[in-house]
């Protein structure tokens, strides 16, 4: 960062986020909380990229009924992420794979990037956050 | 014995060690994350098959639904209701949770 940014309020600045999402929903709590941290983001016009890898390609999954379990259905949140100006949803092809799913499984449009595709994105972020 | 696994297979090796440890006429009970294990697919498919030979294999059929995963389940798998849960704990003389 130069000073010239430094000397600047912050508001101007944008960065890219990465929000990796590597946990199927409901079995723990981490999935919901990841979306509510990518809703807050989306009120400070970041450049965000929202990837989900390894279980977290669950997450996307059409068809989700949790009315059986008694908890929130959050998955219908994800359409609503276009609405936010969130458009850039990436899947990690050896974990669709490896969950025999392919993008007709999902419940939102995203891009199926191979590992050396998810590479090279998450090397051009600025910050990268986990769930 | 009943067993009951509630992690997935892709991410923990709770599946792993239950169905080493598993005695044959067992019953498994799939729960939870689970419970993608037992779905078409799923890395962990042809483990639950093999284990299916000398084992009952179960899955909880809210926990599939809320995963979107009721219409890929396995042949060989029995989907059971927290009813069926009951019976089966019921059932067995002993039960051992995989955390």
């Amino acid at each position: 960062m130069s000073d010239m940014d430094m000397e600047d309020d912050g508001s101007g600045i944008v960065k890219k986020f990465m929000f990796l999402n590597r946990k199927a929903p409901h079995g723990t709590v981490y999935a919901l909380e990841g979306l509510e941290v990518v809703l807050i983001t989306a009120a400070f016009d970041q450049d965000v990229s929202l990837v989900f890898t390894d279980d977290g390609v669950y997450q996307l999954m059409k068809g989700i009924d949790t009315k059986g379990i008694e908890v929130k259905d959050f998955s219908k949140t994800y359409r609503a992420l276009e609405g936010y100006d969130i458009e850039k949803l990436y899947v990690d092809k050896t974990s669709m794979d490896a969950r025999g799913l392919t993008e007709e499984d999902l419940i939102v449009d995203v891009t199926v990037l191979s590992d050396d595709e998810m590479k090279n994105l998450m090397e051009e972020q600025d910050v990268v956050i986990s769930f | 014995m009943l067993h009951i696994v509630n992690k997935s297979a892709t991410e923990r090796s709770s599946l792993d060690s239950c169905l080493r440890l598993a005695t044959k006429g067992s019953a498994v009970l799939l729960i939870e994350d689970a419970v993608y294990a037992a779905t078409k697919g799923n890395a962990a498919a042809a483990k639950i098959q093999a284990a299916a030979a000398d084992l009952k294999i179960y899955a909880l059929g809210p926990d599939l639904a809320a995963r979107g995963m009721a219409g890929r389940v396995l042949d060989g798998v029995n989907v059971v209701d927290y009813g069926g849960f009951v019976d089966l704990v019921a059932e067995y003389r002993n039960c051992q949770s995989w955390l």
